[in-house]
């Protein structure tokens, strides 16, 4: 028994002295706001104040509060500074996903408390302990240092205006007060616990033993789940066809994290039992953990049907690549490489099952609902109405969470037992069984004219696929349509091919294989440039994609190509920065100081939505008879916004102001299916279902009152107004019009599907109706000694066609930027070696640079307001523009990932070698 | 992640005193919990078992202070403790290592005394507590006894504790505690970092600038963190005004770094001798701005 005041308040623990504080405030106090996000101390979701100091709950015994004063996130009272801090994040959009914010607020709480008026490196080192993977930590850094200032105001547009204002989230209350319920924070009380258990081993045989006896003489475990009781087909698979990923594998492991079978309890026992006591016997086999090994001869085929292991190739071709670079004047080589990368969302995967006669609802964390549910019906041999998914608020997916991961085992858990069945993946199991981003091992020969015109691309890239299929086809797909980069390329050959090795299910992660290949495409610019003597930007400009000209799979865009608006307005920034980094080095060099600096400059294209394939939205938007408009809104949102994006389309095509839009999420009873948060679709695609079902429900209101298409409409209680230009105003008794089966007097529901076409042999078509474009400027400083590396500025421009919310954009930016300096510098994921996150590093609140945006808007036909994707285009220029900013500064060509401080190092001492200098 | 909530109780001792921590520990082996960065991590998910001492609550561990011979640090003493501490320059080295262990949250509730006994090699309190000449003191049953800590930490993970001891406190001579000192630790990020190479240095310099006293240690570079003699030969007695250039490394042949994901060990030892210069240098400008001031 512990006594301690909790949130002001005096609170006695009943649970054993041992027990984390964490575990604590979830469960006995019922105050879920505290998260948990690595139980190492690592990330630092979990801090509360322990007299007033910022700690990890995760790490404290409970009775080592006695006496003490603890303050969660629940006990930041909303008054004074608190609520000035609630307010500053909101307005800066420091919250997206929220999960990382409870830990944020309360670290902020502590600074502010003691330190009103914090400078940026005050705050870095106040925050340094709460990692965030959405937000790239800059608006977070604005917003606690504002709250010492006159408050940020946001606006609340007019109708009319939605579209192109910088709202705040319309969700983003419950983040900042950490209400929020993510997939952990409101299982039944009664509900069972379930833990899977997988192979400890890379590749491995195994035999399952005596699970009668095993149950016999472990009271409290209900059941041992295993393949033999999947009712339905024990396989998923985010594309159907090549669906291979068994729920539990049924003689062989082939990675580590495979999942073999589940124990299913009491959550006590469950979490007590020691995974050694497990009847399993494992055969292991050699481990084929690179795409070399596995195809070799002889290598151990891991799927029948797939010869030499190989998942997919793809393969896009124009013109003669070998004729134009046998023609060109310069021509280079490059070979670069990255690793797996690890998404690292802080919320790990998380959910709980429920059956309700002969129907499984699931709660949790996802990014594809609809997909989900689909895949469920099939592993549960039922029909899919009888499958529902509630998507709890998801702590970052970043890809990850499109793939079912926790579903099965909670779904069967409850299925079997009739009970209430839930899971939390531990950060070590979420790490090991997840998808990840693609190593990649690229080869690239490109050419250019004398001019500087590019002559001749040749590319091939092999990608590690690892275990299961996951989205590796869409990878291998689409590299070679975005390898070229959005330049004109008329002569080019771009193979790629997914390999399946025993690591991981490579699967979707922001950008499914472009920034890996842009890696090569923009450092091997750097290169061509130089040897023309040209400057990198003039380079780029020259051969940037233009209105009328094919790309390399042969489409034409007459209107929308963006990308040499972004180079245009970068083109200021560039020479400054250039000219600034010449005369930083000038003196360095005098003051024999190591620092150089370096800039770097990258581009990125990206088609939005499945390429060539159909992939649907569809919105319902309503009036109720009380007078309530509302939006079923099923894109999920991620923490990137669609809950507020897309109601600003939907409110503008109605014409009513977007705070009077209420938003219903992605329960599958209740909302039609947005398809998957991924390919950057759901600004575009279901942007555009939102806006024409808008449209529809204003023409449907409209028509009722046969008033003229500009008439306003307003809603005054359960009064429908219509006021057209004449000055006539009609008013429409909502209460006294007939509901529909869906409870709205007015309704619309419509689908958008954004037109492709198959691509044929040589991969000509087109592949997606929408591209994004964009372009970075990096500066950033190199200590040439030790080869580390700090980002100082980055210069976005990104063409988003309309910027439906800048702030919004902003963010998206930001973050993804964030990512790829990861990418860049630090992240390594090594199945076995780097599972946690103080091995796995991503990038802290002090490893981000200032940023500057330019917000291009050039129109797209077929995006809502001209709107194109945006989230995953962002990532992909921040890599190599930073590679190349590093050889500016130093001479130091970098082309395997990460740049870490020893590579760097070595890589100055090899340019240093080749110019002749010590 | 579970938020799990155990009924089967941990033996869970909680005690304020030393002398009731000693009796527990005599009566069988347990867990010690100070302040739990490193106990609970190693758990990863699972719940923390078996049989535990807490020994937190031990108010007369939780201090810093100067006995007329020795400053101690009580076992129970938080990095936040050493920060807020009001202690002589020669500390500042510890000082510095303190605000880069972790985070906020972990200086918060970590022990230095958790640290040294956690032994890792990367641990980025050892260094310049090594430059400090800091002894052990290990309380048992028996009494007490001392050891220097290079002698108390064996290897990775390894300590000289042996059954029914426990660390009480650390001591540092006031002889050692002479002069400036400086740390720089390197690793792959900001915050939240375990070290690729690290490096303290103690300094006391005469009023002509030549070096009376040095102790250099570098952590990260072989099992346990190390003086480095043959250095610290070559710079006593000659003048600070040069001695960063003075750093070569032929001096660093004492360190066994090793391959790991964090860096290559050919790396180690080049950082290691560029940081090493690095903290000479900054103590030849702060001694070069004493002068001029």
């Amino acid at each position: 028994m512990t006594c301690f005041t909790l949130n002001g308040k005096p609170v006695t623990s009943q649970l054993p002295a041992s027990t984390r504080l964490s575990d604590v405030l979830r469960t006995e106090m019922g105050l879920p706001g505290t998260k948990i996000g690595c139980n190492a101390g690592d990330c630092g979701a979990c801090s509360v104040l322990l007299d007033g100091a910022p700690i990890c709950s995760c790490l404290t015994a409970i009775a080592q509060v006695e006496g003490a004063a603890v303050t969660s996130i629940e006990g930041l009272h909303a008054d004074g500074t608190i609520a000035k801090l609630q307010d500053s994040f909101l307005a800066h959009g420091a919250a997206q996903c929220g999960i990382c914010t409870p830990g944020m607020m309360v670290a902020a709480s502590a600074l502010l408390a003691e330190n009103p008026a914090p400078n940026r490196h005050d705050v870095e080192d106040a925050l340094g302990g709460v990692l965030c993977r959405c937000t790239g930590y800059s608006k977070i850094i604005d917003a606690v240092l504002a709250v010492g200032g006159d408050a940020k105001i946001s606006p609340r547009p007019q109708a009319g205006q939605n579209v192109g204002s910088p709202i705040r989230h319309l969700d983003g209350q419950p983040k900042v007060d950490g209400s929020l319920i993510y997939g952990d924070d409101a299982v039944p009380q009664d509900a069972l616990l379930v833990r899977v258990i997988r192979s400890p081993h890379h590749y491995s045989s195994f035999k399952i033993g005596d699970k009668a006896g095993f149950l016999a003489s472990h009271p409290g475990i209900l059941a041992v789940l295993d393949a033999s009781d999947i009712p339905g087909r024990n396989c998923f698979g985010v594309i159907p066809p090549f669906a291979d990923q068994p729920v539990f594998a049924e003689t062989t492991a082939l990675y580590r994290g495979d999942a073999v079978a589940a124990i299913v309890g009491d959550a006590d026992v469950i979490t007590h039992f020691d995974e050694a006591d497990f009847p399993i016997t494992w055969i292991p086999h050699e481990t084929m953990l690179t795409p070399a090994s596995a195809m070799a001869d002889g290598a151990r085929k891991m799927h029948a049907n797939r010869d030499g292991n190989i998942l997919v190739r793809g393969y896009v071709e124009t013109g003669d690549a070998d004729q134009a670079l046998a023609a060109a004047a310069h021509k280079v080589e490059i070979h670069t490489t990255t690793p797996f990368i690890e998404h690292a969302y802080i919320e790990p995967e998380a959910g709980y099952a429920t059956r309700e006669g002969n129907r499984i609802v699931i709660h949790g964390c996802t990014q594809a609902a609809q997909m989900d549910r689909e895949s469920l019906a099939e592993i549960l041999g039922m029909e899919l109405d009888a499958i529902r998914v509630v998507p709890s608020a998801c702590g970052g997916g970043f890809g990850s969470k499109l793939d079912v991961s926790f579903q099965p085992y909670v779904a069967l858990a409850a299925w079997v037992l009739g009970r209430p069945a839930r899971i939390c993946y531990s950060r070590g199991e979420s790490m090991r069984a997840s998808t990840k981003r693609h190593p990649s091992d690229i080869w690239l020969t490109v050419g250019c004219d004398e001019t500087g015109r590019i002559s001749g691309f040749v590319f091939d890239g092999i990608f590690n696929t690892g275990a299961y299929a996951s989205w590796g086809p869409t990878v291998a797909n689409r590299v070679p349509i975005h390898a070229s980069g959005p330049y004109v390329t008329k002569d080019y050959r771009a193979n790629s091919v997914a390999v399946h090795t025993n690591a991981p299910p490579a699967g979707a992660f922001r950008g499914f294989g472009v920034p890996q290949s842009a890696v090569a495409q923009e450092c091997a610019f750097d290169l061509l440039a130089e040897k023309l003597g040209m400057d990198r930007l003039a380079f780029r400009r020259l051969n940037a994609l233009k209105n009328g000209v094919p790309t390399v799979t042969g489409q034409v865009f007459n209107s929308g190509v963006g990308i040499d608006d972004c180079f245009a307005a970068l083109e200021d920034s560039w020479h400054t920065a250039v000219a600034s980094a010449a005369s930083f080095n000038q003196t360095a060099i005098s003051d024999d100081s190591p620092w150089r600096r370096g800039v770097g400059i990258a581009s990125c294209w990206y088609g939005c939505g499945n390429t060539s394939l159909p992939n649907p939205s569809t919105m319902r938007m309503g009036i109720t008879a009380d007078g309530k408009i509302v939006l079923h809104q099923g894109a999920m949102d991620i923490g990137q916004g669609a809950n507020t994006v897309i109601t600003q389309i939907a409110a503008d095509a109605l014409g009513v102001p977007v705070h009077d839009v209420h938003i219903l999420g992605g329960d599958t009873d209740l909302t039609p299916d947005c398809g998957k948060t991924s390919a950057s679709r759901q600004t575009f695609v279901s942007g555009k279902a939102a806006m024409l079902s808008g449209m529809a429900l204003r023409d449907m209101v409209l028509r009722h009152g046969n008033v003229d298409a500009n008439a306003k409409i307003a809603l005054d209680g359960a009064v429908l107004t219509l006021a057209d230009a004449g000055g006539g105003t009609l008013r429409i008794e909502l209460a006294d019009m007939p509901v529909n089966d869906h409870g709205y007097v007015f309704m619309a529901e419509e689908t958008y599907d954004p037109p492709t076409s198959p691509l044929d042999e040589k991969g000509q078509g087109v592949p997606y109706a929408v591209f994004g474009y964009g372009a970075q400027i990096v500066e950033l400083s190199v200590d040439a000694a030790l080869g580390r590396v700090r980002v100082d500025k980055i210069t976005t421009a990104h063409d988003v066609g309309r910027a439906i919310n800048p702030l919004l954009v902003e963010g998206q930016i930001e973050g993804g930027v964030v990512q790829g300096i990861g990418m860049a510098l630090m992240e390594d994921y090594q199945p076995g070696r780097t599972e946690n996150l103080h091995d796995y590093l991503i990038p802290t609140i002090g490893d981000v640079p200032q940023f500057d945006h330019v917000i291009v808007e050039v129109a797209d036909e077929e995006g809502p307001y001209g709107a194109k994707g945006l989230g995953e285009h962002v990532l992909i220029p921040t890599a190599p523009a930073i590679l190349n900013a590093i050889r500016h500064a130093t001479g130091a060509a970098i082309y395997d990932l990460p740049a870490t401080p020893d590579k760097v190092c070595a890589a100055i001492a090899a340019a240093q070698a080749a110019q002749g200098r010590p | 992640m579970q938020g799990e909530v155990s009924a089967v109780a941990a033996d869970y001792v909680r005690v304020d005193s030393l002398e009731a921590a000693i009796a527990a520990l005599a009566k069988g082996p347990r867990t010690i919990l100070a302040g739990g960065t490193d106990v609970f991590p190693r758990l990863q998910d699972r719940p923390l078992t078996g049989a535990i001492l807490d020994i937190s609550g031990i108010a007369a561990l939780g201090t810093i202070a100067f006995d007329g011979d020795y400053w101690r640090i009580g076992a129970a003493a938080s990095w936040r403790t050493l920060i807020d501490a009001d202690v002589p320059p020669a500390f500042n080295g510890l000082k510095a290592a303190a605000r880069e262990v972790g985070s906020v949250q972990i200086q918060n509730r970590a022990t230095i005394i958790g640290n040294l006994c956690n032994a890792s090699p990367a641990a980025d309190g050892v260094p310049p507590l090594l430059t400090l000449d800091a002894e052990v003191e290990i309380a048992s049953a028996a009494g007490l006894r001392y050891l220097p800590l290079s002698a108390f930490i064996l290897g990775n993970r390894k300590t000289a504790l042996g059954d029914g001891e426990m660390v009480s406190a650390l001591r540092i001579p006031a002889a050692s505690t002479a002069g400036q000192s400086g740390f720089l630790k390197l690793g792959a990020r900001s915050y939240l970092v375990i070290s690729i190479s690290m490096a303290a240095l103690r300094l006391a310099v005469d009023e002509a600038g030549i070096i009376r006293d040095v102790a250099l240690s570098i952590g990260a570079c072989s099992e346990v963190a190390k003086r480095l003699d043959q250095l610290e030969d070559a710079l006593r007695d000659t003048t600070l005004a040069t001695a960063s250039s003075r750093v070569t490394p032929d001096l660093f042949a004492g360190l066994s770094p090793i391959d790991d994901v964090r860096a290559t060990a050919a790396y180690r030892l080049q950082a290691s001798c560029e940081i090493t210069r690095r903290l000479f240098y900054e103590q030849q400008l702060n001694f070069a701005k004493g002068v001029a001031a």
